[in-house]
């Protein structure tokens, strides 16, 4: 179950937290490296790689704990369309943390790409070399990270609304420290 | 305690500030995250820039690489003499045959340029290792690159810009970044006086950047490569070239192939310490210490259009265990710039028919 104080537990909030600032730091990194030349662009995609991998993997084991220990329930007097909008945005998220590595990693096999995590570490082509496919997904790995972006915005508004505004607990149900 | 009618309106007043300050966290991480994404910087060189510029010289790229646009397939194997095991743990440099999808090219914008107008020549191979480690080089037949960074790389591109009224570039941009860019000399000395030839077989490829070898005790040494011909060079004024018609590159290989294979000896050469590693348009003295570590077999060609080079992105910067860039600006540009050009064309291949029409086929 989720711990007694009606909050996440405590593997589920370190678990958001951690995939918080990795998710950041992935659409930063993104965005900054398809847009300059300089030397920092092979810094940049040799970090890009293995941190999505990481949070392929984290997110597979994220929502094996999600369905084991389940959610606190959200206040009783959150108007319906909040309460479905929160779903549903959680459920977009969870999409995106699996769905967004996914679409990096056959990209790169569409593509024809050797995909290197580090060294001589390889991860498999998951799709066929094709170069129609690599269009399609190029494409689509660019626009689910805006997707992603601005799911993420109107996600943080949400949770400082319920902080500053509606002061309702929900912020605390993921974000206190207090063990 | 305070009336009811206050209390209500200091809440309202406290949810306001609330909700500017949550418009003002939203607003600031979206604007960082445009800003890095060069959004509010028009003069950023980004990718797209440059790939831009590389694409208005001319002709139609569309589904065509934006820089050595016109090229031929071919493929062979690499055949590793083991003297290379020393100097880097690159498992294709182990004694052994491993299989090369690679390309020649002219390093024009236009893919319909006539060969004539190719000043600079290019190999490109992609040596594969059976544990899925893969060497690709782009090579070009100058012994020098006419620009050290990437900056300098736009600008000479951008004096390429089509004029539109004349149809082709002003000759005075040209005159204008050379003059005022000295480091260029050397390449443009070679540009103006190499003989011209009329085959790529009879040329000499160079990897320019340099790269580090990594060798089993972790030791790290600055190297160059070249693909030597092993082909006497069969020189011609270039104006006998225009009488060979516009694809005599193209028709030379396939009449050489036809006879038998093609080999290049792939040499790597030694930096000595303070020999320049991050400037391509300087080249090494003649007295390094070189390694001959095996021989490029080229045995087919095939038509870019259907041939198995056409899908490949010849990334410099893809190297196996045991080769890494060096701290040449080029290499990242090369990388970054590569990856946007393939995009495009992977995304145009409805504009590159895989097979071409009869008469494009029949030539
Ligand atoms: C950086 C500021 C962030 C804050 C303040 C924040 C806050 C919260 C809060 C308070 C909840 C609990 C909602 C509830 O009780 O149902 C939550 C849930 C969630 N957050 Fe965040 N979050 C942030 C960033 C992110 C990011 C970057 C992601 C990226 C994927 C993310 C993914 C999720 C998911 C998937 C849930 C649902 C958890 C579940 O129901 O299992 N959050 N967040
Ligand atoms: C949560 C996971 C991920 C996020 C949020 C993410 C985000 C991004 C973003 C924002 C971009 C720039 C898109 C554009 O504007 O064109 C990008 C590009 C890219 N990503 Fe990801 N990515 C993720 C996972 C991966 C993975 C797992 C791989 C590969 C294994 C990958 C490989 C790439 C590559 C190759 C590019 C393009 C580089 C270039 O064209 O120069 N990504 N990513
Ligand atoms: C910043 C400098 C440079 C830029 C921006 C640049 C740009 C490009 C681009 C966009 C392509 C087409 C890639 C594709 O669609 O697959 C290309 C191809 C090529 N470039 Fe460069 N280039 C640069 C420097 C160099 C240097 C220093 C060499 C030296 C050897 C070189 C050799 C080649 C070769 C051989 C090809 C053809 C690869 C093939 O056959 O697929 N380039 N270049």
């Amino acid at each position: 179950m989720t711990d007694a104080g009606g909050r996440f537990s405590p593997l589920q909030r370190a678990l958001h937290w951690l995939m918080a600032a990795m998710v950041v730091a992935m659409l930063f990194i993104g965005v900054g490296m398809v847009s300059t030349l300089h030397p920092r662009y092979l810094v940049l995609i040799a970090i890009h790689k293995p941190l999505g991998i990481a949070i392929l993997v984290l997110a597979v084991l994220r929502l094996g704990v999600r369905l084991r220990r389940g959610a606190p329930p959200l206040p009783a007097d959150l108007p319906w369309w909040q309460a479905a909008g929160a779903k549903a945005s959680h459920v977009l998220l969870y999409a995106l943390l699996i769905v967004m590595p996914l679409v990096g990693w056959s990209m790169l096999s569409a593509g024809g790409y050797p995909i290197v995590l580090y060294g001589p570490i390889h991860l498999p082509q998951i799709v066929p070399h094709d170069d129609a496919l690599h269009a399609i997904l190029r494409a689509a790995h660019a626009w689910l990270a805006y997707l992603f972006f601005v799911t993420i915005l109107l996600h943080v508004a949400a949770a400082l609304f319920h902080a500053l505004v509606r002061r309702d607990g929900v912020f605390q149900s993921m974000a206190s420290w207090r063990r | 305690m305070a009336g009811p009618g206050k209390s209500d309106d200091k809440r309202g007043v406290h949810a306001v500030a609330a909700l500017a300050l949550i418009a003002v966290v939203i607003a600031a991480a979206a604007g960082a995250f445009a800003y890095t994404g060069g959004w509010f910087s028009p003069h950023r060189l980004t990718p797209d820039r440059m790939v831009d510029a590389l694409s208005r010289r001319g002709g139609d790229p569309l589904g065509h690489r934006r820089n050595h646009a016109k090229g031929i397939c071919f493929t062979g194997e690499f055949a590793a003499n083991g003297a290379g095991a020393r100097l880097s743990i690159a498992p294709m440099l182990a004694a052994g045959h491993y299989p090369v999808i690679g390309r020649f090219a002219i390093a024009v914008g236009d893919p319909q340029a006539p060969d004539a107008a190719g000043r600079v020549r290019s190999m490109a191979v992609r040596i594969a290792a059976p544990d899925g480690e893969e060497w690709r080089s782009g090579m070009n037949n100058s012994p020098v690159f006419v620009v050290a960074t990437p900056e300098e790389f736009y600008q000479i591109t951008r004096a390429q810009d089509l004029d539109p009224a004349a149809g082709k570039p002003d000759p005075a941009a040209m005159q204008r970044f050379l003059a005022t860019h000295p480091d260029s000399a050397v390449f443009n000395e070679w540009a103006k006086t190499a003989p011209w030839t009329t085959s790529f077989a009879d040329q000499t490829y160079n990897s320019l950047n340099a790269f580090r070898f990594i060798d089993a005790a972790g030791r790290s040494r600055l190297v160059r490569w070249s693909m030597q011909t092993t082909v006497a060079p069969h020189e011609v004024p270039y104006d006998a070239l225009a009488a060979l018609g516009p694809d005599f590159l193209e028709a030379d290989l396939e009449r050489r192939l036809a006879q038998g294979a093609l080999r290049w000896n792939l040499v790597v050469t030694l930096a000595a310490p303070g020999d320049p590693s991050n400037n391509a348009t300087k080249a090494w003295p003649a007295n390094r210490e070189t390694v001959a570590v095996g021989m490029l077999v080229v045995r087919h060609a095939q038509d870019e259009a259907d041939g198995p080079c056409r899908d490949y992105n010849y990334d410099p910067t893809i190297l196996p265990v045991g080769i890494q860039p060096s701290d040449d600006p080029l290499l990242p540009a090369r990388s970054a710039a590569y990856a946007k050009s393939f995009d495009l064309r992977a995304a145009e291949a409805a504009d590159y028919p895989r097979t071409p029409p009869r008469s494009e086929a029949s030539r």
